[in-house]
């Protein structure tokens, strides 16, 4: 071997080396506070569960279906919402105003990884715990709204590939989206602008069939439906092989769009840093 | 007389820190457009595929939301800035200053904290009320407006109640970083007339966590479906949870050892 290979096996072993580490530490860090987590997920659950009661009444009310969808259907989409939004959970654009103003950042610019691994590998991390303490609220919810769900190997297989893409598009996003704050110190209304439009077009609201036809195609535009309605349709809706495998081709080429403007973002970012005090 | 003088005092104090900040008002009044701009995108999204919900109708149902948004503007400009510093100061032994203090300590741990701007989020909760009810056409006598104040206050004072109650378990649990998260998302159901809530679910938001009562009674009464025994029971049930809260905050106080232990 070449003296530039041996190099390269050696940077991707510690890559791998620096994310199994801080995975295996995020999830003992997790475990500790499972009161807490719990809490945060009672409250996280209360947003798919309106949404779910709301169209289960609406599709009561008009004869026991919303264009297409039962109560059952419903129920199975809202009950699987709620393992991607856990997965979605990525560090927040809002967290870089306190990495900035704690002069957090300054540390990380120290290390000699991209910071955007370090925030992929510890999310990832405490996918693991809240994954183990969502399974009891998943069965406790199945058992109360009665979900129809009959998925195929190809579907569980592509579900369980696009809940970690979901995860991968979202993090690259809101890491660019996060990087405004170098710019400005008002960054909520931006940033709430951005969450609104995700609210909207990515199926967190409502699958998106329910929409109007216009919203629709914009979302077939956005990075958003890949992140929400794509996995979780591909698990209990019955979408053909080829569309469900395109799907995983739409979110890979949405992590490269996402790794592309993340990259160029973070260069132009960090240029205006100037750290604080100390 | 001397409480409500400490309250004005503070309030003069918030409103001065404030006005330091003059810009964030506008801030403050986008973001009240864009939370109103999604309760509305979602209400007509919701009605573009049924008339009535059962049994409200799109402007009655607006009221609701006006109702919502109002209480939120209330809880986040009062209620949950006090709420916050109190659990931090129990986590890091700061509450002795305010518990030194010659004065009530769940009056002061209470008032100490006004975010102005938030207050935005009131009027434009008025507002949606506003165009609700313009929208019903039809006629609301003193009583019922009356009646919605009263219940308003209540569902204010309700929640107040719940939020003290919760922080209150700081003594107890130390990291309470998730309070805010929970009742941001248990507050989202208040959104939808309580009705269409399954039984055990209804019944714990009405009594559990009151938001039932803290906004779907309130806007019950502006749109002509209030029975006076509903305003009895939430009156009795307002008194009662006041105790409770005050019965528990002294219990919670009663194992707070200050900056030392």
């Amino acid at each position: 071997m070449s003296v530039s290979a041996v190099r390269r096996e050696s940077a991707a072993r510690s890559m791998l080396d620096f994310y199994a580490t801080t995975i295996r530490t995020q999830i003992q860090t997790q475990f500790q506070y499972r009161v807490s987590l719990y809490m945060y997920t009672v409250g996280m659950v209360a947003e798919p569960v309106i949404y779910l009661v709301v169209w289960t009444t609406i599709a009561r009310s008009q004869g026991g279906m919303v264009d297409g969808l039962t109560p059952g259907a419903l129920a199975a989409y809202y009950i699987v919402w709620t393992l991607v939004r856990t997965m979605n959970i990525v560090f927040t654009p809002f967290g870089w105003e306190w990495r900035i103003r704690e002069g957090e950042l300054s540390g990380q610019l120290l290390r000699p990884l991209h910071p955007i691994h370090y925030d992929l590998a510890s999310f990832a991390g405490q996918k693991v715990p809240w994954i183990v303490l969502y399974l009891p609220i998943g069965a406790a919810l199945s058992l109360v709204f009665h979900p129809t769900l009959h998925p195929h190997a190809l579907q569980v297989a592509v579900f369980l590939v696009a809940i970690w893409g979901a995860y991968v598009i979202r993090s690259l996003n809101q890491f660019s989206l996060g990087m405004v704050t170098f710019w400005t110190t008002r960054v909520g209304a931006i940033f709430q602008v951005w969450f609104l439009a995700e609210l909207l077009l990515s199926g967190r609201l409502l699958p998106l069939p329910l929409m109007p036809h216009w919203s629709q195609t914009l979302a077939n535009w956005l990075p958003f439906k890949y992140t929400f309605y794509f996995p979780i349709e591909a698990l209990v809706g019955n979408m053909s092989t080829a569309s469900l495998l395109g799907g995983l081709g739409m979110q890979l080429l949405w992590i490269g769009v996402g790794t592309a403007v993340m990259t160029g973002m973070w260069r132009l970012a960090v240029r205006r840093y100037s750290a604080v005090g100390n | 007389m001397r409480p409500l003088r400490l309250v004005l005092l503070y309030v003069r104090l918030g409103v001065m820190n404030e006005a330091q900040y003059r810009a964030n008002f506008f801030i403050a009044a986008f973001q009240s457009l864009l939370s109103v701009g999604v309760g509305l995108a979602v209400l007509a999204l919701v009605y573009s595929h049924t008339p009535t919900l059962n049994g409200w109708t799109e402007s009655e149902l607006l009221v609701i939301v006006g109702v919502q948004i109002l209480l939120g503007g209330v809880i986040h400009a009062t209620i949950q800035p006090n709420m916050e510093r109190l659990v931090d100061e129990v986590r890091d032994g700061k509450l002795d200053f305010a518990l030194t203090k010659p004065e009530d300590s769940q009056l002061l741990i209470s008032i100490r904290e006004l975010r102005l701007w938030q207050a935005v989020d009131i009027v434009s909760g008025a507002i949606v009320v506003g165009v609700g009810i313009a929208r019903l056409h039809s006629t609301i006598g003193v009583g019922h407006s009356l009646g919605f104040l009263l219940l308003l206050l209540l569902g204010a004072l309700l929640l107040y109640c719940f939020w003290l109650i919760m922080a209150t378990g700081s003594f107890w649990v130390v990291n309470m970083w998730f309070l805010a998260e929970l009742f941001e998302g248990v507050f989202q159901t208040g959104r939808w007339p309580i009705g269409i809530y399954p039984g055990w679910l209804r019944y714990s938001m009405t009594y559990l966590v009151p938001i039932g009562f803290a906004v779907t009674v309130p806007a019950q009464a502006l749109t002509n479906r209030l029975h006076w025994t509903t305003v009895v029971v939430a009156i009795c049930f307002g008194a009662a949870l006041t105790a409770f809260t005050r019965w528990f905050w002294r219990f919670g106080l009663r194992r707070y050892s200050g900056a030392s232990a």
